[in-house]
């Protein structure tokens, strides 16, 4: 299909928020950590407690972006004999039971390994909205801008408080369904106060010309969601959720999605 | 750019057509690809670092004033140039050919590591980062990166396998002797990839004042070329004394391949001659019909691993595949760009040698020449061995060919390996179980 005939899965999804006068909230978990099935229930129970869209990571072997708790979680579902093609399965799985938009995060190795348009075309197939790299640079994305058009994906770059002016207008009108601005110089992890350099780079991503502008890298409390709601369109938690995962199952990771949406009071 | 092997003899074609014509100076390889390998597959946050080490290399390597400042430090202080031996009792066990070394052990610190370090760290200082770190394996890069560093009077942070820091105790007391950090990494599955990894993660969070030392010619633009160009004085220098010692270019040179960047050095100095063949011995481990080897180019594919595309040892699902190797230098599942290019187009010829065959060449030097190599170094010397018996076989007359082995480094820092691997230590010995677990003195 023709690009300017896709209909972003991922777009449509920050603009219901909007709609309803709130930041979309975008969840992270890794894929068959602790196994497929969970990470479905996990995903669908973030959906039915406020999260418009589902970010599901493929375990890597070398996850540089990534910081300690994610790296466990996935080095786990490694060793417990995740393939790649199970993503496709969690995908279909989640947007079976939910509406919420499902983004696949991977580093590009393995999408390179099964094929580009092979990786796309199931990813379509399974219903996913596209897919986020955090290790594909636009300039090195001539094969993905192809499949991704072919099978109206998404593809989400991401831009970070070092990119300059130029970059950040060229990631931005690379991207589609929204960019996915990194808050700070550092890897996943949950910080206890979100970078201030967060609110530049999105103004500088919205000031390039981006129509939605997330944020994520460090965010993992309610308070931090309002404050980024407050001048972002969305904010994206992932080593929180992750944590709440493993200490606490599918239940807790609903209860801090509900408590991060604003559906449920902090504590409660 | 998919996966389509079936391109590659073709493209390949094409570009050795074109060197063979004459038409292309393969020396001209400034990145970022390198036919269909190289590039960048980076995290955003690390592209505006990669930018600004790119143009500062640019400007530097076109300032006569940097120039010398590299040249001064080659001569004065790691000792160059080193020098071309020629192994007269060596080459009886190699049918007759005459083989030369290429003596990069006699470098300050002991390999041909300094020339990359020392070269980056003055970009660094010119950059005006005031830390930097490194990954290492063994400890070799590290050990030279800590030089730098104490040489410059700048931080030094090296990440390093856990599993490797207690076995090369050694190596991270003499980094921390040298004033450097030495970081346990715990991550993944603690190995070198693991610890470029780690270096990596830091680099982004740091990267305002930090420069990553990387310690081979592969990674993101600029770094191969970077790298290949603080180790070109090698093939240069070797290529002229060749000339000098003999009258003539070699009919080969060998050299050892992890990452690749002694390798690439001496290549560069012998890529526009046709008449020279260039070989690359990979590390074969128990042998590449065994899980346990690092012959990247030999069994790899193509995929992105560190920031470039380039042959890698990976899964059926792209995840990387551990790599083995008894020298811990060449345990890598990656390789440089250029290599995988340099294959591709048949300029340079990439074989794999065991862990055996590079023992066995090892104690070969140690006997016939009185010369401890590397077991990095060691592969390149079995690979020698072999080439020349196969050009005797295939009728050259031997007193009148000639192979340059590249001697990347000494190996003191490899006696209780060799000393297990040869049964010479006591059984009950510290040193024995130091050995059996691969300690690098």
């Amino acid at each position: 299909m023709s690009s300017t005939d896709i209909i972003s899965k991922s777009a449509a999804a920050i603009e219901r928020a909007r709609a309803e006068g709130r930041p979309a909230l975008v969840c992270y978990l890794p894929a068959g950590f602790p196994d497929v099935q969970t990470t479905i229930d996990a995903a669908v129970a973030m959906a039915e407690n406020g999260a418009d869209i589902i970010e599901v990571g493929i375990p890597y072997s070398d996850p540089v972006m990534d910081g300690s708790v994610i790296q466990a979680a996935t080095v786990q579902a490694l060793a417990d004999g995740f393939r790649v093609s199970q993503v496709f399965d969690v995908v279909r799985g989640i947007t079976e039971r939910c509406d919420a938009a499902v983004l696949v995060m991977t580093y590009w190795n393995p999408v390179m390994r099964l094929g580009v348009d092979e990786f796309a075309r199931r990813l379509a197939e399974a219903g996913g909205a596209g897919l986020i790299t955090p290790d594909l640079i636009p300039d090195e994305a001539a094969e993905w801008f192809e499949a991704s058009d072919r099978y109206g994906l998404d593809r989400v770059f991401l831009v970070a408080p070092s990119s300059t002016p130029e970059r950040m207008k060229a990631t931005v009108e690379a991207s589609r369904g929204f960019v996915y601005c990194v808050s700070v110089m550092g890897v996943t992890g949950a910080r206890d106060q979100v970078s201030s350099a967060a609110e530049s780079v999105v103004a500088a991503a919205h000031a390039a010309g981006a129509e939605r502008a997330c944020v994520g890298l460090g965010v993992s409390t309610a308070e931090h969601v309002r404050e980024i709601g407050s001048y972002a369109d969305g904010v994206i938690v992932g080593t929180a959720l992750v944590a709440a995962l493993r200490d606490g199952g599918v239940e807790a990771v609903g209860r801090l999605a509900a408590e991060l949406s604003g559906r449920a009071k902090a504590g409660a | 750019m998919t996966e389509t092997p079936a391109q590659q003899p073709e493209q390949g074609k094409d570009a050795a057509d074109a060197f063979l014509a004459g038409g292309t100076s393969l020396r001209n390889a400034p990145g970022p690809y390198f036919g269909q390998y190289g590039g960048r597959w980076m995290p955003e946050s690390l592209i505006a670092a990669l930018d600004e080490l790119e143009a500062t290399f640019n400007d530097a390597r076109n300032d006569p004033e940097f120039v010398a400042q590299v040249q001064e430090l080659n001569r004065n202080y790691s000792g160059r140039p080193s020098l071309l031996t020629e192994a007269k009792r060596f080459s009886e066990h190699a049918g007759g050919v005459r083989i030369f070394l290429k003596r990069e052990d006699l470098n300050h610190t002991g390999s041909h590591k300094i020339n990359n370090v020392l070269g980056q760290a003055l970009l660094a200082r010119r950059m005006g980062k005031t830390r930097l770190i490194a990954e290492t394996g063994a400890g070799q890069h590290g050990v030279a990166s800590a030089t730098a560093a104490a040489l410059f009077g700048m931080e030094c942070v090296v990440y390093m396998g856990e599993e490797d820091t207690r076995r090369q105790a050694l190596n991270v007391a003499r980094m921390e002797l040298l004033g450097a950090t030495v970081i346990p990494v715990t991550a993944g599955s603690r190995t070198l990839k693991d610890a470029i990894n780690e270096a990596l993660r830091d680099w982004v969070a740091n990267v305002e004042n930090t420069h990553y030392l990387l310690g081979t010619a592969a990674g993101a633009h600029p770094f191969p070329a970077m790298v290949r160009y603080f180790h070109e004085v090698i093939g240069e220098e070797a290529r002229e004394q060749a000339l000098a010692q003999t009258g003539r270019l070699p009919d080969a040179v060998c050299a050892c391949i992890g990452g690749g960047s002694n390798a690439i050095g001496i290549f560069h100095g012998f890529l526009d001659d046709p008449s020279v063949e260039l070989y690359g011995f990979e590390a074969g481990g128990e042998g590449v019909d065994t899980p346990r080897h690092a012959a990247t180019i030999t069994l790899g594919r193509p995929g992105v691993l560190h920031g470039a595309r380039s042959y890698l040892m990976q899964d059926e699902d792209g995840q990387t595949i551990e790599s083995h190797s008894i020298s811990a230098g060449l345990d890598y599942p990656g390789v440089g760009p250029e290599h995988s290019h340099l294959s591709d187009i048949g300029r340079v010829k990439y074989e794999p040698v065991t862990d055996t065959e590079a023992m066995d060449a090892f104690r070969l030097l140690c006997r016939t020449e009185g010369i401890i190599p590397a077991i990095e170094s060691s592969h390149a010397l079995a690979g020698a061995l072999r080439l020349a018996k196969r050009k005797v076989e295939a009728g050259a007359v031997p007193e009148e060919t000639i192979i340059i082995a590249n001697l990347s480094g000494r190996g003191d820092k490899d006696v209780a390996t060799a000393a297990e691997w040869f049964n010479l230590l006591p059984e009950d010995s510290p040193e024995a179980e130091i050995g059996s677990e691969g300690e690098q003195l």
